[in-house]
């Protein structure tokens, strides 16, 4: 009422953080206890959108992902591997169950651990996180009927090791199927989002779940190599960047290791001149501003046919202008926090070398909060093929804008890339979807639609984007001996 | 995109207008839905809420369109639209009434000089199935009676039917008998069934002269819903850019809630922005949502829930 | 509930003993139909045995109570078949979990109609629970078994989904009267349809409860009626109904009555499940194999073409 007219502030709307109790410091979830480390470190997780500190944490050293293997190799020996599929089913019902009640807690942690905004992992995240264990639940006793052939086995023990920018998500994606399959695990969180994967392990206690089932073990970098080597585990399941995916690959040639791995990307998002404007803006701005574009498939390289570009621009402009970048905590943000430090710091050099390359930066006016990491919604227009910021990876909240001509020329420039993981058209009409969908070198083709994800629809990419699949029938693969 | 210049010939033939309403970009529903509902999860608290309160009351064109209508009723709707709570004169006046139009006269006695537009339906509200002498004698009629807007029906028979021309005319005609009162089209979104649809409807409606573009009569179920809105807000948004003259959106039908009047004030203040945040450009039509608009006011100022013993009625 | 102030209880089991003895209160079975709980229309009941050895008087369903159940299932169809599978697979998953939280009352209930002692009716009952676990885990699932991308040659996309018949008259298995139906049911609704079904006759409890249990969990008013009466008596009228999509002919044994009801099926070639396997020797524990959830599917295949 003392406000001038005409003038909507949306006062702050703060989720509560009385909802979820973060301990000050954290051991390794292995053999259904949570234990000290025998031979490891302790670090700190913080708030990237406050830099505070939110809990110490343990990275774990060899000796103790000896045992977390040992437990999982127990518990796959033990009970779990001897249990009916049906029973196996029923406790991933039971784990789904919890995670859909306490989802808001699990959303609140994800959102103070990772620096995503709130609504997205209230509304995004965790929701996908309980159907992700809902769906594969189902599948522990139909595995004759999923077309890998009569009876298929599982492979033991697995070693999982999963990025931060959907931490939980990610662990479910991974968990799962795994499980489902009749196999234990292994998983270790991303550095520096553990929390959520360390209150999964309480989830799983609550469970019930056979102790050595699922060991969490936190840790770096070198802690996920470790795992990955160890010589106990039977299959190595990687997401992250490709150049990790290369060592897991050249870690476990000549084992009898199975491998998938789901990496890098950088994503055409094709918009033809007689695409729904309104709504390809809208999957313009999710393809590459959801989650702060820390998404491996994002639809990082827009392709608009030349012919609309302007419109398309001016559009995506003002509408990059309604974002509400801040505190992800508030109900209403938009687009939160960079991941950590270093992530800023390589978002920062590539967006440099976009500048230096000749590329036209264009971001909406924007406040960014003084401490945490932060990195304004930023659009590159000028780029070509030739351009660093039109072949590399960003990971961050930074659109390269390119236009093409034709159909043919879309697709061929589409596909002028290492990576396969996704693309998107954009066009009224069916006929072309399709014939865009097929000559689309990419696991996941957006029609309409961009960054969707559904446990029974199979995610993952062609050449450097890895191999194998995530989700539906074809995830079972991934962790069955066929 | 349309530029300023390619409109003049648009309605010069019934194929021009035909080709320049298909040639519109398309709306993808799934898309439209998915923008809509997620524009209704923003959560507007403390101050926001108490200005979004306050702003949503001033919007409201107070309605009644009922068979049962009497003198007596009308009276006490425009005793509400100018003092909506007799115990709290903060409280601001809604932007008009809206009644059939022989209950304009009545209306007009009521609320002469008290700043409460006076809004009738015509046109053969809400079929809209008359000849057109009939439609436009009902225009004249209440604006003569004392109506300074008129919300009319487009006739969505022969929109369906595809005689685009023959709707822009009658929009044209009616405009003209409404002499300075302002027009509002009626789309009746619910049967026109497709977002396409609305969004080419909403485009005819502006060419055609609609000073504002409305939803429903509100006696069709979906009735107004926050993605038709947001296809029409994209339109006159997409109109004042290609000819510089703004023209209103009024969703109307099945708002009922505080949080749902906020939803719609969300949608325009992400879509179109603070030029329509007023009552001059955007309006809601409803009746019941103004005594919960009422309710929650007064849980702001006084800390605790109220019941609706303590909103007067009508 | 206007009627039961009407209608007139009296004891079976004679005169409370002293004042500390509580006397049971004791449930009126009624039908289930469009998510509520009528008597029949017809105003008739039979007496059933009932847990405590009393007797109860199951509501005796007539062919309009059949016609009004064929309506409610036709409106529900809409709703249940356009839901997503996930939902369709927590709403059955809630059955279950509210199943278990009854378990008491419907191991009393088998024991009482199928004879059993209280241990082999509870291994009965937790089957039964397990078959919708076993059911809502296929809900998101079925298209990718039943489903497929096929190569035709041309410059066409084209894909086979199956979806949901629509309405479908169960005659549930006479001798198992709650795993039995819960194994007819359950795949029929798991895949979208939407069902009548009449129950064991001699058994019917189980099944009423059941139609409670589903009424308290998120299944929509009109997915599942339930019918409890006379087989020999409410089958044909289900049979020849017009409305009706797909019959499951598990509750009556192969022979005449069968083969009368599969010729009045194909007035309007309904999708018939013959009942072989159905009778007393059935085996309904065993895990099951997919006859039932693929037969109340259609397969739809879709073609476009691919082009710029």
């Amino acid at each position: 009422m003392t406000q001038p007219s005409n003038a909507f502030d949306y006062a702050p709307a703060p989720e509560s953080r009385a909802v979820v109790a973060i301990k000050s410091s954290y051991g390794l979830f292995i053999d259904g206890a949570f234990v000290d480390t025998i031979d490891g470190r302790t670090f700190k997780t913080i708030s990237p959108a406050t830099e505070e500190v939110l809990a110490e944490v343990t990275e774990a050293g060899a000796a103790d992902i000896d045992r977390a293997v040992a437990a999982a190799r127990a518990a796959y020996a033990g009970s779990w591997g001897r249990m009916a599929p049906r029973e196996r089913g029923k406790y991933l019902f039971r784990v789904a169950r919890i995670l859909q009640e306490r989802g808001r807690e699990l959303a609140v942690l994800e959102t103070l651990d990772n620096g995503k905004p709130i609504r997205e992992s209230r509304d995004v995240d965790i929701p996908l996180v309980a159907a992700w264990f809902f769906h594969y639940a189902g599948w522990a006793d139909k595995l004759d009927h999923a077309g890998h052939g009569p009876s298929p086995r599982p492979l033991g023990v697995a070693a999982q090791v999963i990025p931060w920018n959907f931490p939980l998500l990610m662990l479910a994606w991974k968990v799962a199927p795994a499980l489902a399959c009749g196999n234990t695990v292994v998983l270790k969180p991303a550095e520096t989002t553990p929390l959520t994967a360390l209150l999964f392990a309480e989830i799983c206690q609550q469970a019930d779940l056979p102790p050595g089932v699922v060991n969490i073990v936190t840790g770096a970098g070198e802690t996920g190599r470790v795992l990955v080597e160890h010589p106990g585990v039977d299959k190595v399941a990687f997401t992250g960047s490709t150049e990790v995916g290369k060592m897991i690959a050249r870690s476990t040639a000549g084992t009898n290791k199975k491998v998938t791995l789901e990496l890098g990307g950088k994503a055409a998002n094709i918009v033809f001149d007689d695409a729904p404007v309104d709504q390809a803006v809208e999957g313009i701005v999710n393809g590459i501003f959801f989650n702060q574009g820390h998404v491996c498939c994002a639809g990082s390289r827009l392709l608009v046919q030349e012919n609309v570009y302007d419109e398309v621009l001016d559009s995506l402009k003002r509408r990059l202008g309604t974002l509400r970048l801040g505190d992800p905590m508030d109900k209403n943000t938009d687009i939160g926090a960079i991941n950590s430090a270093e992530q800023l710091a390589r978002v920062r050099e590539l967006a440099d070398i976009g500048d230096a390359e000749g590329a036209e930066r264009w971001s909406p006016p924007c406040k960014l909060p003084d401490k945490g990491y932060w990195f304004p919604p930023t659009l590159f227009t000028g780029v070509t093929q030739a351009h660093r910021i039109a072949r590399e990876e960003i990971f961050g909240p930074v659109l390269s804008v390119l236009t093409f001509r034709t159909p043919t020329e879309a697709v061929e420039k589409a596909n002028n890339t290492p990576y396969g993981l996704s693309a998107g058209v954009w066009t009224d009409k069916g006929s072309r979807i399709l014939w865009m969908a097929d000559r689309l070198r990419a696991g996941v083709v957006w029609a309409n639609t961009f960054n969707r994800f559904d446990p029974a629809s199979p995610f993952g990419g062609y050449k450097e984007s890895g191999f194998g699949r995530e989700g539906g029938r074809h995830g079972l693969e991934a962790y069955l001996d066929v | 995109m349309t530029t300023r210049h390619d409109l003049a010939d648009v309605t010069r033939s019934e194929a021009s207008l035909r080709r320049f309403l298909h040639g519109l970009a398309g709306v993808d529903q799934v898309g439209a839905d998915a923008r809509a509902a997620m524009l209704s999860t923003r959560s507007i608290k403390t101050s926001a809420k108490a200005y979004a309160i306050d702003l949503a009351i001033s919007m409201i064109d107070l309605t009644t369109l009922e068979g049962q209508d009497t003198p007596g009723k009308v009276r006490a709707l425009c005793a509400k639209a100018m003092r909506p709570d007799p115990t709290d004169s903060s409280t601001p006046q809604v932007a008009a009434i809206c009644v059939y139009s022989d209950m304009v006269a009545t209306a007009a006695a009521e609320l002469k000089g008290r700043g409460v537009h006076l809004a009738s339906v015509a046109t053969a509200f809400p079929s809209g199935r008359a000849s057109l002498p009939v439609k436009l004698t009902d225009t004249r009629d209440a604006v003569a009676a004392g109506a300074d807007e008129i919300d009319m029906v487009i006739d969505r028979g022969a929109f369906l039917a595809g005689n685009l021309m023959r709707v822009h005319d009658e929009i044209v005609a009616v405009k003209a008998a409404c002499g300075s009162a302002h027009l509002k089209v009626i789309l009746e979104t619910g049967e026109l069934a497709t977002y396409d649809n609305v969004r080419r409807a909403s485009w005819l409606a502006m060419l055609a002269g609609a000073d504002f573009i409305k939803t429903s009569t509100g006696k069709i179920a979906p009735a107004a819903t926050l993605p038709v809105t947001l296809v029409m807000l994209e339109a006159v948004r997409d109109f004042r850019a290609a000819t510089g003259r703004q023209v209103g959106v009024k969703p109307a039908g099945g708002i009922r809630t505080t949080k749902d009047a906020i939803k719609y004030l969300v949608l325009v203040n992400e879509t179109v922005g603070p030029d329509w945040l007023s009552p001059d450009w955007f309006r809601l039509g409803a009746s019941s949502v103004l005594n919960d608009l009422l309710m929650q006011r007064t849980k702001m100022t006084t800390g605790r829930y109220g019941g609706p013993d303590y909103v007067t009625l009508d | 509930m206007s009627d039961e102030t009407m209608s007139d209880e009296t004891m079976s089991d004679g005169t409370v003993s002293d004042e500390t003895t509580r006397l049971d209160v004791r449930k009126t079975y009624k039908l289930f139909i469009g998510g509520k709980f009528p008597r029949s229309e017809s105003g008739r009941s039979y007496p059933v045995s009932a847990p405590g050895g009393a007797t109860a008087n199951a509501a005796m369903a007539s062919r309009k109570d059949a016609r009004d159940a064929v309506v409610a299932a036709r409106a529900a169809f809409a709703g249940w078949s356009g839901a997503t599978a996930y939902n369709r697979g927590q709403v059955l998953y809630r059955v279950a979990e509210l199943m278990e939280g009854r378990g008491a009352q419907f191991v009393d209930e088998v024991a009482a109609g199928e004879g059993l002692d209280r241990a082999a009716a509870g291994a009965v009952v937790d089957a039964a629970i397990d078959r919708w676990v076993w059911y809502a885990g296929w809900t998101d699932k079925v298209s990718q078994v039943a489903g497929s991308a096929n190569q035709v040659a041309g410059p066409y996309f084209n894909f086979s989904v199956p979806e949901p018949t629509g309405v479908v008259a169960v005659l549930a298995p006479q001798s198992s009267s709650l795993l039995g139906l819960v194994s007819v049911v359950a795949p029929a609704i798991a895949t979208g349809s939407t069902v009548v079904v009449l129950a064991s006759e001699a058994a019917p409890l189980p099944a009423v409860t059941l139609a409670e249990v589903l009424a308290t969990s998120d299944v929509p008013g009109g997915v599942v009626n339930v019918l409890t009466g006379r087989t020999a008596e409410v089958a044909p009228w289900l049979a020849s109904h017009m409305d009706v999509n797909a019959i499951d002919l598990a509750g009556v044994d192969a022979g005449p009555a069968a083969t009368d009801l599969e010729v009045a099926a194909a007035d309007n070639l309904k999708r018939v499940l013959r009942p072989t396997g159905g009778g007393a020797g059935a085996d309904w524990v065993q895990v099951p194999d997919l006859t039932r959830l693929l037969a109340h599917l259609e397969i739809k295949t879709v073609w476009h073409p691919l082009g710029v």
